[in-house]
């Protein structure tokens, strides 16, 4: 899978403040790209960048092999995070007109929004205002404005902020279909659980630096702990227990089961073969519950900050 | 991609379909007609109020002299003395007693003349009174020497100095009125302009920045491009209200006059009457010959170029700077510290001109600062009128770009950074500190 977007070495700097320090990301052609990070991190800087909003100090972007120029303003979609439309203007208009600097003709325009405006069922709110809609409403006006023109690339900057869950789903479906009819996505957010959702690859700044990046699979692959989520069933809980704790770390843990169980995390130091901590516990108890508990990106996340 | 064409057709549709600009373009007209017609009416009603004028006149020369006109009379008391008619006067109501004293012998000017009233008189009264009094005071002491008066008013001569240059020029006193008016309103309506569209301008990059909207456009337009067309836009917006103001200021005048039959050039001040009455000895129509002349003489191809282009360049010079402004703050209550540094230029170069160019066109505070950049379009304007060399205007004007390029481009700066800074009231070092991202 070639790349779309590729930074390289990218720095900026205000005053004496670093925003970024030789950042590189490289976004797959067609994938969901989770660009992650505390607030203050540079992430909102190297969007701006990619978006030629600012210059870098060093480095360079490069869009389909291409060195980022202004022509390529059209290819990109952008959805900031300080969003707004113009309150007293009304949505068709408005739309139109920011359509139109994104490069296409007003027919152009005009037919693709009469699609979209369908497509959410949402015709009848072309000749209101802004103010007229609800926070939630102008915010779907937003992200139609930001795809109308069809960029290769989407960037989307915490998205479902002012969605209700429904509504959070409705974009959500659709930035799946937008990958599938062959956009590029670059979406920044704090909401891990929607990162697990979306993402299939991610980059985690923190501090203008980037500290991980790669596949979400790999990178889970990477922060397994090697701990397992056990339910057994014993007599002697005490006596097992303390077996237990003689060769691997445990934790109290929290799940459902219908026994009175002994619910435990239980932690390998070094990596080890599932069967064998498996193997262990059945001759110490009978196990009903036995998982491999896998890294979510909340963990990762915390756990990378926390590292740095 | 060149969406200058774009944005500036938004600025200015929006600006002009807003419903307080709307109602600003045609009431405000209204309102100012309505207030020169209740200044124009009320003055009427005052000019046509009844006075009796009594006069007590001990000296005996005055008995002729008087002649009552539409809105005085004067009643002349008989056989009474000073404080009699005091009491008198004071409970009939009277506007006020002339009192006249008996002539002493050998005083060159009689100290006699006293009023007396309930109110302190207006001054046209008092005025009026003196110049009677003057002129019969004259011809009695002209007959006393012996001289003849109709010999003496057939030597009055009225004459207006032709002033003329050595290039051939040649100017009149009317001329000069006439420059000062044209001057004057050029520059004031550059200062109008300014002020109001600039506001216009501020406020509506602070609202680009309050709806969070900005990020979204210039992720698709350069921040130079923006401020163009706002700039631009808003000026059209503006030009547009101006002219529709003129025309709907002419046509209601013309109404207004017509239907309530209020002359307006009947709003006189006392000080106009005075200006008329040292103009009274030419007559009405070779008065309008000298002004049809003084148009001629202006220097109107000169002065219709050099207005546009020491317009524009003056307001685009100072809108950038409000643009500037209103993308380095938040809200409009935290322009204020930025506002005194245009404003004074500004209202230094009005000072300037209202005070030193009518003084001397030419001299060198006029001089210097018609070459100021901040001060040169207004005090530039009100000087061509009486004449500057021409390398003289293309000096400030080259000054006047080059100030212009060199702020726009810092403009443009502060609007790019400042634009997508939220949340704090920058100072004059942070802006600083802008320029070099």
């Amino acid at each position: 899978m070639s790349a779309l977007l590729e930074a390289n070495l990218v720095s900026k700097h205000y005053g004496n403040f670093t925003a970024l320090n030789k950042v590189s990301i490289s976004v797959p052609k067609g994938s969901i790209f989770g660009l992650l990070g505390p607030n203050g991190a540079g992430k909102t800087t190297l969007i701006r960048i990619i978006n030629q909003i600012t210059m870098p100090d060093e480095g360079e972007v490069h869009l389909d092999g291409q060195i980022l120029r202004s022509e390529h303003i059209r290819d990109i979609g952008y959805l900031p995070e300080e969003r707004g439309l113009y309150k007293s203007m009304k949505v068709g208009e408005q739309a139109l007109y920011l359509a139109q600097l994104k490069g296409m003709t007003k027919a152009e325009a005009k037919s693709r929004l009469e699609y979209w405006f369908k497509k959410f069922e949402i015709q009848d709110w072309w000749g209101k205002k802004i103010q007229e809609l609800s926070k939630g409403q102008a915010q779907k006006i937003q992200f139609i404005v930001t795809v109308l023109h069809q960029p290769k690339l989407l960037i989307f900057d915490e998205p479902f902020s002012g969605f209700d869950p429904i509504n959070a789903n409705q974009i959500k479906d659709e930035i799946h279909q937008l990958r599938e009819e062959g956009a590029t996505v670059i979406f920044s957010t704090h909401r891990m659980e929607s990162v697990e959702e979306l993402c299939d690859h991610i980059a985690l700044i923190h501090k203008s630096n980037k500290v991980l990046d790669g596949p979400l699979l790999d990178i889970k692959r990477e922060f397994k702990s090697n701990s397992f989520e056990v339910g057994l069933v014993t007599e002697q809980a005490d006596t097992v227990l303390k077996q237990i704790e003689e060769r691997f770390k445990v934790l109290p843990a929290q799940f459902k089961s219908l026994n009175d169980d002994l619910k435990l995390v239980v932690k390998s130091h070094e990596a080890v073969n599932p069967n064998e901590v498996l193997s262990f516990l059945t001759s110490k108890a009978q196990v009903n519950h036995f998982v491999e508990v896998v890294p979510s990106a909340n963990d990762i996340f915390i756990q990378t900050i926390e590292n740095h | 991609m060149n969406h200058l064409p774009l944005i500036i057709k938004r600025e200015y549709m929006t600006k002009v379909r807003n419903k307080s600009f709307i109602i600003m373009t045609f009431v405000s007209p209204l309102i100012m007609i309505a207030l020169i017609s209740v200044v124009a009416y009320l003055t009427q009603l005052n000019n046509d109020k009844k006075r009796t004028i009594s006069i007590l006149d001990q000296s005996g020369l005055f008995t002729n002299v008087f002649q009552n006109t539409d809105n005085t009379t004067y009643s002349f008391l008989q056989e009474v003395n000073l404080e009699e008619a005091k009491t008198i006067i004071n409970e009939s109501g009277g506007y006020g007693l002339m009192h006249i004293g008996p002539i002493p012998e050998g005083q060159a000017v009689p100290q006699i003349f006293k009023f007396y009233s309930e109110d302190s008189p207006s001054l046209t009264v008092i005025s009026s009174l003196e110049n009677t009094i003057e002129r019969e005071l004259q011809e009695v002491k002209l007959l006393q020497d012996g001289l003849d008066i109709d010999r003496i008013n057939a030597t009055r001569t009225s004459i207006d100095i032709v002033q003329e240059s050595y290039e051939g020029e040649q100017s009149s006193k009317i001329d000069n009125v006439l420059k000062l008016a044209f001057g004057g309103i050029a520059g004031y309506l550059l200062f109008m302009f300014i002020i109001i569209y600039g506001n216009m301008i501020m406020r509506s990059v602070i609202e680009e920045k309050t709806s969070r909207i900005i990020e979204v456009i210039i992720s698709s337009v350069k921040p130079i491009q923006l401020m163009m067309g706002k700039i631009i836009g808003t000026s059209l917006a503006g030009v547009t209200q101006f002219a529709i103001w003129a025309v709907l200021g002419a046509v209601l005048l013309i109404l207004v006059s017509a239907i309530f039959g209020v002359d307006m050039a009947q709003v006189n001040t006392p000080q106009q009457q005075m200006v008329m009455e040292s103009m009274q000895n030419q007559n009405a129509d070779q008065m309008a010959v000298n002004i049809i002349n003084a148009i001629n003489n202006l220097p109107l191809t000169n002065l219709v170029v050099a207005f546009m282009f020491f317009f524009i360049g003056g307001y685009l010079l100072y809108s950038s700077i409000y643009a500037a402004i209103g993308a380095a703050v938040d809200n409009e209550t935290d322009t204020q510290q930025f506002m005194l540094p245009i404003l004074m230029p500004l209202i230094l170069a009005v000072y300037v001109g209202v005070f030193t160019v009518i003084e001397d066109p030419h001299g060198t505070v006029s001089t210097v600062f018609s070459f100021i950049p901040l001060t040169s379009p207004v005090v530039m304007l009100m000087r061509i009128p009486f004449g500057v060399p021409i390398w003289q205007q293309l000096l400030s004007l080259v000054l006047l770009i080059g100030t212009f390029s060199i702020t726009v481009w810092f403009a443009a700066k502060i609007y790019r950074v400042g634009i997508l800074m939220f949340g704090k009231k920058p100072t004059y070092k942070e802006l600083f500190k802008w320029l070099k991202y």
